[in-house]
């Protein structure tokens, strides 16, 4: 069963979440088993189903002077910021074909990125009650999902430009008082987006995360248990 | 008459939080309809109606914690 590619590179929000509806329906439909979108995005605040609008910190004003869209989306969550300098990856996956099992595949999500981070030479933790990925604490990529007929919609963003940290100033992250950190932050060195596109595509389809294994059976490669 | 229940979600997930409600009581749904919008981790997913009729009675509201296995409404059938 093969899972279509699609590289949408730099985008806006909303015409990637266009796409993604477009690409849920033909996965609902059976006309393709399942999809990995992957872009970058322009700048913009996405509000998840648990947001409190208090987490924007910056006001109109500051927002519009940086060009900055707020959308209110389905996705788990509280508010993240998106940017030109993240990975962004939305697997459109049918459960049904793996395991339907919800946190499961938030666990794959992360297994997947700190897959990546270890092919790079850095040690990625999760920590239970805070899905995501983690690097001495700080945050390098945050994961909020929504499942309709157990086909999986939006995903995750891993940083990787140093540069792109800042804009997270203007919000308090997923509601909580943390440190985001990128990939060239923690390499101290510059990082081509691309490369890290590849290697994460290459990663998720080494068949080593769990919902592509056959059910049942365990990765070897993952790094903590399930909790 | 039939309960709408929170199904199974997968392992160690034993409740969800009620998110949205895309019908209010005395209105009609069909079967397969998206009834309800749950919540558990950063993950939101939909239950569909199990049935057509009017959704006559909803007992766990926007914000409110159900575990697996209750019933989250009653619909009557049609």
């Amino acid at each position: 069963m093969q899972i279509e590619k699609f590289d949408l590179g730099l985008i806006n929000f909303s015409k990637a979440w266009d796409f993604q509806k477009e690409v849920f329906k033909a996965v609902k439909y059976e006309d393709i088993y399942s999809a990995l979108i992957l872009c970058q995005h322009y700048p913009v605040i996405t509000l998840g189903r648990s947001a409190d609008r208090r987490n924007i910190l910056a006001d109109e004003q500051k927002l519009n002077s940086k060009g900055i869209q707020i959308y209110e989306i389905e996705r788990g969550g509280d508010v993240t910021y998106h940017g030109p300098g993240q990975l962004i990856a939305y697997p459109i996956f049918n459960l049904k074909y793996f395991k339907k099992d919800i946190h499961l595949f938030l666990r794959y999500l992360e297994e997947t990125v700190i897959e990546l981070l270890y092919d790079l030479g850095i040690k990625g933790t999760r920590y239970a009650g805070l899905t995501g990925v983690w690097v001495d604490k700080q945050k390098i990529a945050s994961i909020g999902i929504a499942i309709r007929n157990w086909i999986t919609l939006h995903g995750l963003s891993i940083n990787i430009k140093k540069s792109d940290l800042d804009n997270f100033r203007l919000i308090r992250p997923c509601g909580m008082d943390i440190k985001m950190t990128s990939l060239e932050t923690v390499l101290e060195r510059d990082i081509e987006i691309n490369d890290i596109k590849t290697k994460f595509r290459d990663t998720l389809f080494a068949n080593r995360g769990t919902p592509f294994y056959p059910i049942g059976r365990v990765s070897p490669y993952r790094s903590v248990p399930v909790y | 008459m039939t309960k709408v229940v929170l199904p199974e979600l997968g392992e160690g997930i034993e409740k969800a939080t009620v998110s949205y409600w895309y019908f209010k009581e005395g209105e009609k749904v069909n079967e397969k309809d998206d009834l309800v919008e749950l919540t558990t981790d950063k993950a939101t997913f939909n239950l569909p109606s199990p049935c057509s009729g009017m959704l006559s009675q909803v007992l766990f509201h926007e914000g409110d914690s159900v575990n697996v296995g209750e019933v989250l409404a009653i619909i009557e059938e049609t």
